[in-house]
């Protein structure tokens, strides 16, 4: 790549007006993309990853201001240019990609339209020539049947279909940079694997550079050619991708990477380590590195003086770093897990909870919606059998609209088995909703949801939250409450002074923390977690991840993990069932789970994850095909449809049989498991022995 | 679709049936008999028992509802005591007074509103925005009665420009037409100033929507953004609240009609019930919840036109 820079930002200084005064955003960022590069800017939320994005676009809102700097594209200052000429390159020399689709298409337009608008604009293209453009760009995203797609609403398509729609708007003028803005978050691992693979290709085809905006290291490997580490404002370290992720100079990237769970790595050899402390507010600037508060390595006198300068690594070039440090750090290594199979022996205890033949279906409720036609009944679970052992960790994944989340809210009892039920502690509970079910019970088994920020009421304090679970399940006296919630909050690794704040004062991760809290004031049994850490930063999600083993290990408490996350699934999990369309359609030890034989739809799952590591290449199956919708099952194996190792009729027409290749194991599948065996690569890093 | 409405037209069939009865047997049940009522507090007893026995009071109330039912199924809707007319021709001559009257101010409510609020909405905190926003809470808080005084004291009092009364007569010198500018007025900026209210917060809600970022960054001229991208999706929440105002303009400008001695159905429903003229009170209110329950229909209807995401 020796062709001339397509951008090139200098010494760039952004500021937002709060009502604490202006907020440096951005302090003096410098970096830039050639022609046909794609650079990949990661790093956790609040670090101006996307500020970086909409102030290339001039889109800063009116908070927002350039305070210095330039922003050369094509040799122009974007930061100078008035509104003609800023429209005249948005949308066709830079074009963007946003994170949730849904919401960034217009929704009373059909996709067609919005697509046309592109050409229409820019080049006057009339009617006819903007709308074969069009087609020939859905062709380009591969959405079949084009000519259709270009007549729906946005909400007439799935979240996979409404990316490749953005995708193919941002493309059909041919910019010569794209900007995507976390592009595939909220998506399905699946979908996911599906939209980096398009953007692969098309990066090739078309020869656009792309800044490629990412917190999910996995994501930004299959795109990349180089990264860009951000912490604060500021890049701390950018280089190739093999540079950043083989050889890591930053202890900022090198606590990103091990506080990552990946495929490989287990909680009992190989824990996560959290990056110590928070991200401080913006507001706050010290001299010297911005890390320093948070860095292992930081030595006072030294870097916390003067900026910290990047320099160029020894032997590499292309790799920059911002650290004083960075020669002194002995070489990092990549965290693996130790081989696997060791826990096998785990004894088997005497399950606490059990689920058996749970068939879960959701009646369309007379005049549910004021518009709209009677709906056809949901079968969201069918004839679904688990157990979790007390001490024990069950995982539950699978893609949205895998019944996973109505299983966990049948297990609380929101909702209530059709048939089948769910046995907790001896005690029949599947057709018990919530208000029948007696404190006993409800002490028994508590949740976690997934957003903190839903599921704390923002008008009380947290005490009173807690305050009041433990007056509910433990029936304490109000004037008896002080200690044990500071008791709680201690487990929980919180101060005792935030009882007296609101939620709106919390970081996502002290708000997870005071529900799970809020979860342990009962001392439950069973703690169901639905999603608990994917709204969460890398580094909150490993130590809220790391929280609950150790909660789980003090108390004994057996845990529900539900997640799509495969990678948080292999490093936290005892057992795993693998769901869809409201099916198990794989259940077992984590190990068996992880290797092969896999179910046909677990295999594609692994193969779709991510994975922060260039050195890991694994071929992708693509699942092609529609999803049944939830009211028209298949006679037969749920997966048929989609499934790449399908046999043939029986697949539709006979439901596959149950078959168990190892103890505790099962896989339902028309395929005998050992030529499944025979047929899979294992798709998880074999671990390096002697570690 | 036909299932919509069918559902929708069965519903208000329904409502209407249920508010007669409501009404009717209200009637009955408030002090004193319909027939003192109708003949007043000067009436000999004799009269009194002599016009119950005459219009089949005597009979019970769900027997004369059924009659009063069928009768009016055949256009026959009583007498009016007051106007010494059948009602029919009383009512739909008010009516249609107000008909026009609400017309009138509906063209110019619904265009001034949405010019208004999508030019405040668009540009949050501008100075454009505030001074709309100022306006229209100003005149909003006014009650219709100080409006109609003030700008009757300025435009008739002081400057002799516009009659002061709007009784649809030509006489005194004034056109019909001229006649109509005031209580227009008034209503007009009345509610107006609530609807450009409701359309701002729309439009400054949509106006933060990641699609309208998509179609600026496409490199769209700003106006271009705001016709084809913003304004219909601004429409969706107070479509529905404007062709409600259909409603008030017609069943409600009571304050308005009197001001101005306007004869229309606000004015005649007062006078209805100043002079207890049942049969009148009865056929006015099943209209006015006829009006309500359809201008809801409409709005639901208008609702889906704008909305793609809803289907029936």
């Amino acid at each position: 790549m020796t062709d001339a820079s397509v951008l090139d930002v200098e010494g760039l200084r952004v500021t937002y007006a709060t009502r604490a005064g202006e907020v440096l955003v951005l302090p003096g960022l410098d970096f830039q993309l050639r022609a046909g590069e794609a650079l990949g800017l990661v790093g956790e939320s609040g670090c101006g990853k996307s500020t970086v994005a909409l102030s290339i676009m001039r889109y800063l809102g009116r908070n927002g201001r350039i305070a210095g700097g330039r922003i050369l594209f094509e040799g122009r200052d974007l930061v100078t240019l008035d509104d003609a000429a800023l429209r005249a390159i948005r949308g066709r020399r830079i074009a963007m990609v946003y994170q949730d689709p849904m919401a960034s298409l217009n929704p009373v337009m059909t996709v067609g339209r919005q697509l046309m608008e592109v050409p229409m604009i820019h080049e006057g293209a009339d009617a006819a020539a903007a709308r074969a453009r069009a087609l020939a760009m859905l062709g380009e995203v591969k959405l079949a049947d084009a000519e259709a797609v270009m007549e729906r609403y946005p909400h007439q398509l799935s979240g996979g279909q409404q990316q490749r729609i953005v995708i193919a708007m941002a493309l059909i003028a041919g910019p010569a940079l794209l900007i995507m803005d976390e592009p595939t978050t909220g998506l399905d691992v699946t979908v996911e694997a599906a939209v980096l693979d398009l953007v692969r290709e098309l990066r090739q085809r078309h020869r656009s550079a792309i800044l490629f905006i990412s917190h999910n290291l996995g994501s930004v490997v299959r795109v990349c050619d180089r990264v860009g580490v951000m912490y604060r404002g500021e890049l701390v370290e950018d280089g190739s991708v093999r540079q950043i992720f083989g050889n890591p100079r930053h202890p900022y990237t090198r606590g990103l990477l091990d506080c990552l769970p990946t495929l490989g790595r287990d909680k009992r050899d190989s824990p996560l380590v959290p990056i110590a402390g928070q991200v401080e507010p913006a507001h706050v600037r010290r001299a010297g590195c911005g890390f320093a508060g948070r860095c292992a390595h930081v030595e006072a006198g030294r870097c916390t003086v003067r900026p910290i300068p990047a320099s160029v690594v020894d032997g590499e070039p292309g790799h920059r770093v911002a650290c004083l440090r960075a020669e002194e750090l002995e070489h990092w290594t990549r965290r693996r897990g130790a081989a696997a199979a060791a826990h096998d022996a785990a004894p088997a205890a005497e399950p606490v909870i059990t689920v058996h033949h749970l068939t879960k279906v959701y009646e369309p409720r007379r005049r549910r919606r004021r518009f709209g036609a009677p709906r056809p009944s949901v079968r969201a679970l069918a004839d679904v059998d688990l157990a979790a052992s007390r001490r024990h960790t069950l995982a539950i994944v699978g893609e949205s609209g895998c019944g996973k989340s109505t299983l966990a809210k049948v297990l609380s009892g929101i909702e209530v088995a059709t048939q089948g039920g769910v046995t907790l502690d001896g005690v029949e509970v599947g057709a018990l909703p919530i208000d029948a079910r007696t404190a006993v019970l409800k002490r028994k088994l508590q949740m976690v949801f997934q957003s903190p920020d839903s599921t704390l009421n923002p008008s009380h304090t947290v005490g009173y939250a807690i305050g009041r679970a433990l007056r509910l399940l433990q029936g304490r006296a109000p004037d008896d409450l002080a200690g044990a919630i500071a008791k709680l909050l201690e487990v929980v690794r919180l101060p005792p002074g935030i009882a007296a704040r609101k939620p709106r004062h919390l970081s996502g991760g002290e708000k997870q923390r005071v529900a799970i809290a809020r979860a342990l004031a009962g001392d439950p049994d069973v703690i169901v977690a639905d999603e608990p850490v994917s709204a969460l930063d890398v580094s909150v999600q490993a130590a809220v991840v790391n929280l609950l083993t150790e909660i789980q290990a003090a108390r004994g408490a057996t845990l529900i993990f539900i997640s799509h996350d495969l990678a948080v699934v292999r490093y936290l999990a005892d057992h795993v069932a693998v769901m869809y369309l409201g099916t198990v359609a794989e259940a077992g030890p984590v190990e068996r789970i992880f290797a092969p034989p896999y179910h046909p739809y677990t295999e594609a799952l692994l193969s779709a994850v991510p994975v922060p590591d260039p050195e890991h290449d694994v071929a992708r199956i693509l699942l092609e095909g529609p999803v049944p919708s939830a009211n028209e099952m298949p006679r037969g194996c749920p997966f048929a449809t989609r499934c790449p190792r399908r046999v043939g009729a029986i697949c539709d027409d006979t439901p596959p049989p149950v078959q168990r290749p190892a103890a505790g194991h099962r896989i339902a599948c028309h395929i005998p498991a050992d030529e499944l065996q025979r047929l899979q690569a294992p798709l998880v890093e074999p671990a390096p022995a002697g570690r | 679709m036909a299932r919509f409405l069918t559902k929708h037209l069965l519903f208000l069939l329904l409502t209407l049936l249920v508010v007669s009865l409501l009404v009717f047997t209200l009637n009955e049940f408030t002090p004193g008999a319909v027939a003192r009522k109708i003949l007043g507090a000067y009436a000999t007893q004799e009269q009194v028992d002599h016009l119950t026995k005459q219009m089949g009071l005597d009979r019970p109330v769900l027997v004369r509802y059924v009659d009063y039912v069928r009768a009016a199924a055949t256009g026959d809707l009583g007498y009016s005591t007051r106007f010494k007319l059948p009602v029919k021709d009383v009512l739909f001559k008010h009516l249609a007074n107000t008909a026009l009257l609400a017309a009138i101010a509906f063209a110019c409510i619904v265009p001034l509103s949405m010019l208004l609020g999508i030019t405040a909405g668009m540009r949050e905190a501008s100075r454009l925005d505030r001074a709309i926003l100022m306006f229209s809470t100003v005149v909003a808080s006014i009650p219709e009665f100080a409006l109609g005084v003030f700008l009757a004291s300025v435009f008739v009092v002081w400057l002799g420009w516009l009659p002061g009364t709007a009784t649809l007569m030509a006489g005194g010198g004034w056109s019909v037409a001229s006649q109509f500018v005031l209580p227009v007025a008034v209503i007009v900026l009345f509610d107006a100033g609530y609807v450009v209210s409701m359309i701002r917060a729309s439009m400054v809600e949509v106006m933060q929507r990641p699609y309208i970022r998509t179609a600026v960054l496409k490199g769209m001229p700003f106006r271009r953004v705001i016709v084809r991208h913003a304004l219909r999706n601004a429409m969706l929440t107070p479509i529905t609240v404007i062709m409600l105002q259909i409603n008030y303009l017609v069943a409600g400008v009571v304050v308005v009609e009197t001001v101005f001695a306007y004869p229309g159905f606000g004015r005649m429903m007062l006078e209805a019930t100043l002079f207890k003229d049942i049969a009148l009170i009865e056929a006015g209110a099943l209209v006015a919840v006829f009006l309500a329950v359809l201008t809801n229909i409409l709005g639901d209807l208008a609702y889906i036109v704008l909305d793609p995401r809803i289907r029936v």
